[in-house]
């Protein structure tokens, strides 16, 4: 197996030609069932081309925006460093694996403490630097350093130390073994730049060069005549506008000023669909809406309160009404479809007014009143999911009072402070970054403030569990402890919507992120 | 007061109005700090939003001294703002006078070439309904400009874009402006929010004009110049409108100031970059330095506006160029 992956490294790398990987995996009497997305964009389909501008209408731009890749928290900035200007040590292919970037391989040690990364030879910052292991270093620092105002503190802090091997050498030595560790270093605030400089000015190694920039508004990008990936880039220019307004970005798509857009509105996009020249695009990735209880706050420290509400809701009709059918249901737990170890021999819960009833009465809090509290900030449609949870536990002899919160401040006045609460997450590419961030005890942003002593225990143990069989039981047995013990209920996953004019090419998007992975301006193309 | 009764009296009164501004501003500043500090969170969780934990917070409010008390930090702005400086934005670190200064210079493109279309019309159609009061014209003129006011302007917009953008495709639905356009492509891209924001301010001012003009024509000298025989559209435009003028005046300046200030809705629509969007991102993101002088800029809008209207009111008018 180690064999065909080499191989398959070569081929990806350009060091063998796909006629000799056949030939080398029939001669070692492999059979190699190849994932298109090994292969090089231009293999999978007929003739991506080079050239023209990409114009790009995407929401969440504000005008307090920066390039700093701490500090990425909305669309806009996230496509344009991530999915233009930047690259990774490691990048996520379309089935959701990772694949070398600025790395070219990497090996671990059994017990995945230790990470020994090789670096691409060869590749230049956009101020034509050559890019080797201090810059590497450098950047993942300015996550770690004191001080530091970078969101992505959390999955650099269990690195206990870098070291420079030689110039395309890196080891890193982790705190605990983490088996994962390939899946942080492809998240989108890890971008390499230049050692001892601003990061937040914008070079990097990326597809394109930034020429302006102002923030909320507009970006504009020319291609990187020296980018290390000869597959990729296919636009010569890349120009980002924000706009917040769904209606306005629909507008723009259906007369031809932009070419891509993301976010499309729920309750027309059926009418959208039906245009000519225009491509809607779904994408089923990690991201979810969840009701938050305090577990260590009464009602909800009582396990039978929360699975009273569990079972108070009706799944199928929160996605039906509330995601228009552009969802899936939730099972209680965070793990989606689209990540590796999605325990889909759990039985999905249904909804259940007798069992609500039943384990309120066990409560002891027949007839009491839970005030949920829920603001569009939460998640669009959140207050109208929480009224539609209101009737349906009513069925169920449950008393649901949904309290419309102020939009603004949410995040810091209710989110983690009220007993129950409507959240939304992006999700995580990995079981370990979903649990690691919002499930473990402490973490800063367990919103549920829960702490489950075997659920703690199988995650550090299976943080480091390199055998697949082994850890695919234990993510599976967290997602059943969070499921009926945990305590978020989980209604809905929430699919990504976004449209393109049929101008655009596109091979099987990565699930991820939206757009590609954020990486539409990288790996879309003009099919003419 | 008694400056007033010399000649001088308009230079005098525009001091002593420039002064009571200065005062003006100076409230306005302390409200709109006070308001700031008064909302929930600060720009350090703003920012962050979802992914803000407790060191980095920490870490971003020393950086932007968000941890001095609120007194000691108004008196740090006002002190660099008297000498010019508008600070630095706390959210991207940018000089505000660069984030300001090319969105103001885009609002008021939209609002001069608004008025400049919204204006005349508005005039002339005031004129002429009460020139032919009472007819079929008039009614139709008021219903139709009484009907685009009353419609939210975010309704009139869509409604042009569904028309001239989707269904005719004649001008873009997004007025996406940039240095690399000239003048001709700006108006060109901007004719939509134009054409959506005269509907708008069309109304008050016709009316206004039509009701001042209405008022004077029941004056006696409008009777006497009637029995002179002179012909009905000469009393209303040479002998009528020169009185009715003051009025008029006041509600255009009223609403040149809408224009500025008051487009925000229209800016989200067509996603035009203008002040209005700066301003509301700054409040939800409690960048104290950005808010405070967009909400400078709008009060010295006002006042300035209103002082025009005041001093063009009494050089329109005799009366109140030598009160008694």
């Amino acid at each position: 197996m180690s064999r065909l992956k080499k191989l398959e490294r070569m081929l990806t790398q350009g060091r063998i030609s796909r006629r000799e990987f056949i030939a080398y995996a029939s001669a070692v009497g492999l059979t190699a069932t190849l994932a298109p997305a090994w292969l090089p964009t231009n293999v999978r389909a007929a003739g991506p081309k080079r050239g023209g501008r990409l114009r790009m209408g995407l929401n969440g731009g504000a005008t307090s925006d920066n390039l700093d890749p701490g500090i990425q928290l909305a669309v806009m900035p996230q496509v344009l460093v991530y999915g233009a200007l930047a690259n990774c040590l490691v990048e996520i292919d379309a089935d959701g694996r990772p694949i070398p970037e600025l790395a070219e391989s990497w090996e671990s040690t059994p017990d995945a403490k230790k990470w020994i990364f090789k670096l691409r030879k060869g590749v230049a910052f956009h101020d034509g630097k050559s890019m080797d292991a201090d810059d590497v270093i450098y950047s993942i620092n300015w996550h770690r350093k004191t001080g530091t105002k970078s969101a992505a503190k959390a999955l650099v802090e269990s690195i206990l130390s870098m070291k420079k091997e030689d110039k395309y050498t890196l080891v890193f030595e982790m705190e605990n073994g983490n088996a994962d560790f390939p899946y942080t270093l492809s998240d989108y605030h890890l971008v390499v730049g230049p050692k001892d400089t601003d990061l937040a000015k914008g070079v990097f190694t990326g597809a394109y060069v930034i020429k302006d920039f102002e923030p909320g508004v507009r970006a504009f990008a020319t291609r990187n005549p020296n980018y290390f990936k000869s597959d990729r880039a296919w636009f010569d220019e890349v120009e980002i506008l924000g706009i917040n307004d769904v209606n306005a970005r629909t507008n723009a798509l259906k007369t031809g000023q932009i070419d891509i857009m993301n976010r499309c509105d729920l309750k027309t996009v059926h009418l959208f669909k039906r245009m000519r020249g225009i491509q809607v695009m779904r994408q089923d990735g990690f991201k979810h809406f969840t009701f938050a209880m305090r577990t260590d706050t009464p009602p909800f420290n009582n396990n039978d309160v929360r699975l009273a509400l569990k079972y108070a809701i009706d799944r199928e009709q929160m996605v039906k009404t509330i995601l228009r059918g552009y969802g899936r249901v939730g099972n209680d737990h965070p793990i989606s479809v689209a990540n590796r170890y999605h325990a889909g021999h759990l039985p999905q819960r249904q909804y259940d007014p007798d069992k609500a009833g039943f384990h309120l009465k066990k409560a002891g809090l027949a007839g009491a009143t839970f005030k949920l509290h829920a603001a569009e900030a939460a998640f669009k449609g959140a207050v109208d999911a929480g009224v539609l949870f209101r009737e349906q536990a009513a069925k169920a002899g449950i008393t649901v009072d949904v309290v419309r919160e102020p939009n603004d401040g949410y995040w810091s006045n209710v989110w983690k402070k009220k007993p129950w609460c409507a959240v939304y997450w992006g999700g995580r590419a990995t079981e370990d970054m979903m649990f690691s961030t919002a499930y473990a005890k402490g973490a800063a942003w367990n919103d549920t403030f829960w702490n489950h002593a075997r659920f703690n225990e199988l995650l550090v143990t299976a943080r480091a569990e390199l055998d697949e069989t082994r850890r695919r039981a234990m993510y599976g047995e967290m997602q059943q402890i969070v499921r009926d013990e945990g305590g978020v209920v989980v209604p809905m996953f929430s699919a990504d919507l976004a449209a393109a004019s049929d101008k655009i090419g596109h091979a099987k998007p990565a699930a991820n992120w939206e757009l590609d992975g954020f990486r539409a301006p990288e790996r879309w193309w003009f099919k003419s | 007061m008694m400056q007033l009764h010399k000649p001088n009296s308009i230079a005098a009164l525009v001091v002593k109005r420039i002064g009571l501004g200065v005062v003006t501003l100076l409230v306005i500043s302390l409200l709109i700090f006070a308001g700031v500090e008064a909302l929930p969170g600060d720009l350090a969780q703003a920012v962050l939003g979802h992914s803000a934990t407790p060191e980095t917070v920490a870490a971003f409010r020393k950086e932007l001294k968000l941890d001095l008390p609120a007194h000691e930090r108004y008196v740090a702005w006002l002190g660099a703002f008297v000498k010019g400086d508008f600070g630095n934005s706390l959210a991207n670190r940018r000089p505000v006078a660069e984030l300001i200064g090319w969105r103001f210079a885009n609002t008021i493109f939209l609002a001069a070439a608004t008025a400049l279309i919204a204006v005349p019309v508005a005039v002339v159609l005031g004129i002429l309904a009460a020139l032919y009061r009472n007819t079929l014209f008039d009614r139709l003129i008021s219903m139709a400009t009484l009907s685009t006011i009353s419609f939210p302007e975010f309704f009139v917009a869509y409604i042009l874009i569904a028309l001239l953008s989707v269904q005719m495709a004649v001008f873009p639905s997004i007025a996406n402006v940039n240095a690399q356009m000239n003048l001709w492509q700006k108006f060109y891209a901007i004719f939509l929010p134009c054409l959506t924001l005269a509907l708008v301010v069309i109304a008050h001012m016709m009316r206004q004009t039509r009701a001042a003009i209405i008022n004077i024509l029941s004056s006696p000298f409008i009777e006497m110049a009637n029995l002179k025989g002179l012909r009905r559209l000469r009393v209303v435009v040479q002998h009528a409108f020169p009185n009715a003028l003051s009025p008029v005046i006041n509600v255009i300046a009223l609403n040149l100031a809408y224009l500025v200030v008051g487009v925000v809705i229209v800016e989200v629509v067509f996603v035009y970059p203008g002040l209005g969007q700066l301003l509301v991102d700054s409040v939800s993101k409690r960048d104290i330095p950005v808010v405070q002088a967009s909400g400078l800029i709008f009060a010295a809008t006002y006042v300035l506006l209103n002082l025009l209207a005041d001093v063009l009111s009494i050089v329109s008018n005799p009366r109140l160029r030598n009160p008694r």
